[in-house]
């Protein structure tokens, strides 16, 4: 049996998007418990976290380019936070540490 | 003041924007694989915005499995989306309108998140629709690109391409841990414990996705019993 491929698209977009809005929507007002609030203040951090690494050192064509991109993507987002300046370091250093090692 | 917020909002998404491109051209090419048409993949990108849920949809459209599988898989790999959606519905102003919400809701992702959660105080919706209006082209050409010319262009540049999403990432989580030792010691906790889950056999089978959702509940919760937040010390974090 062959599926849908159009159906699928809208099966993907429709759940994706519920699972987005219904939170935004259905809490309307400030949650007061300190344990929640403090809870999804620290989410961003430990999802973003975990999946930046070790995610980072499969992404490339060597695990040494990726660690590398995690290094100095580390040191310039300590030092300048500039979004722009971190994802093209990171990208740089990948092409020039593969072009040196592959 | 909205209008600004706005353009405000796409200068701020641009290098947003510029990271898709990136790394949904990477996906375009997963999608071709999957025997999706660049038609059929850059639709994809438009209606669903999210890098992993779409990636495991497209390997899961590949293997023909069942509508209700893709469903659960869907609900699965996004359900970070939920406590994103969460955290976002406290960033609003308490009387944000309804069409505000809806229209967040159609892009939760975790890099505009990233910046909406970084905002001093309340959340201007008008500020995340402008790196919505920048970002969303930048997702879905990438997509189209990849699926149409991904073939052409040499590995080493894809592979230099698809770390930029992570360096955004960083760029989100690392300046906040230069200014507290709690976020700092959960980046560190976090990627640790991410690492050692990969290792580790009984969890490595875990699907990413849902190891993802566990990291974040148990390391959350205990930084949320051990260092809970006074609204005071939330704004020192976000000002220092």
């Amino acid at each position: 049996m062959t599926h849908n491929t159009y159906l699928y698209i809208a099966i993907v977009a429709l759940v994706t998007y519920l699972i987005r809005v219904l939170p935004l929507t259905l809490i309307r007002r400030e949650i007061k418990n300190q344990f929640l609030r403090s809870f999804l203040y620290y989410v961003p951090y430990v999802t973003l976290a975990a999946m930046t690494f070790p995610a980072i050192i499969h992404a490339t064509g060597s695990v040494w380019s990726g660690l590398a991109a995690l290094v100095v993507g580390v040191l310039v987002a300590w030092f300048s936070g500039n979004l722009f300046l971190v994802a093209a370091s990171g990208c740089v250093v990948v092409f020039l540490v593969e072009l040196l090692l592959l | 003041m909205n209008r600004k917020q706005f353009n405000r909002g796409l200068r701020v998404g641009i290098p947003i924007s510029l990271g898709y491109l990136a790394v949904s051209f990477t996906l375009g090419i997963t999608a071709k694989n999957a025997g999706l048409s660049a038609f059929q993949a850059t639709l994809t990108s438009l209606l669903v915005n999210a890098s992993a849920g779409q990636y495991a949809a497209f390997t899961m459209m590949a293997a023909q499995g069942g509508y209700l599988e893709i469903a659960i898989l869907e609900a699965v790999t996004n359900a970070r989306y939920i406590l994103m959606s969460c955290a976002l519905s406290q960033k609003l102003p308490p009387n944000a309108k309804l069409w505000h919400r809806l229209t967040i809701g159609f892009n939760v992702n975790d890099e505009i998140f990233g910046m909406a959660i970084a905002e001093e105080g309340k959340l201007n919706p008008f500020y995340y629709f402008g790196m919505m209006t920048i970002a969303m082209p930048g997702w879905a050409l990438g997509t189209f690109l990849g699926t149409s010319v991904g073939n052409v262009l040499p590995a080493n540049v894809v592979s230099a391409l698809s770390v930029g999403l992570y360096g955004m990432f960083l760029a989100v989580i690392i300046p906040a841990s230069r200014k507290s030792k709690v976020i700092l010691g959960v980046v560190v906790v976090s990627m640790a414990a991410s690492f050692l889950m990969e290792c580790i056999p009984f969890f490595a089978q875990i699907a990413s996705g849902t190891r993802l959702i566990i990291l974040t509940i148990v390391i959350s919760s205990g930084a949320a019993i051990l260092f809970p937040v006074k609204d005071a010390e939330k704004e020192e974090a976000h000002d220092a």
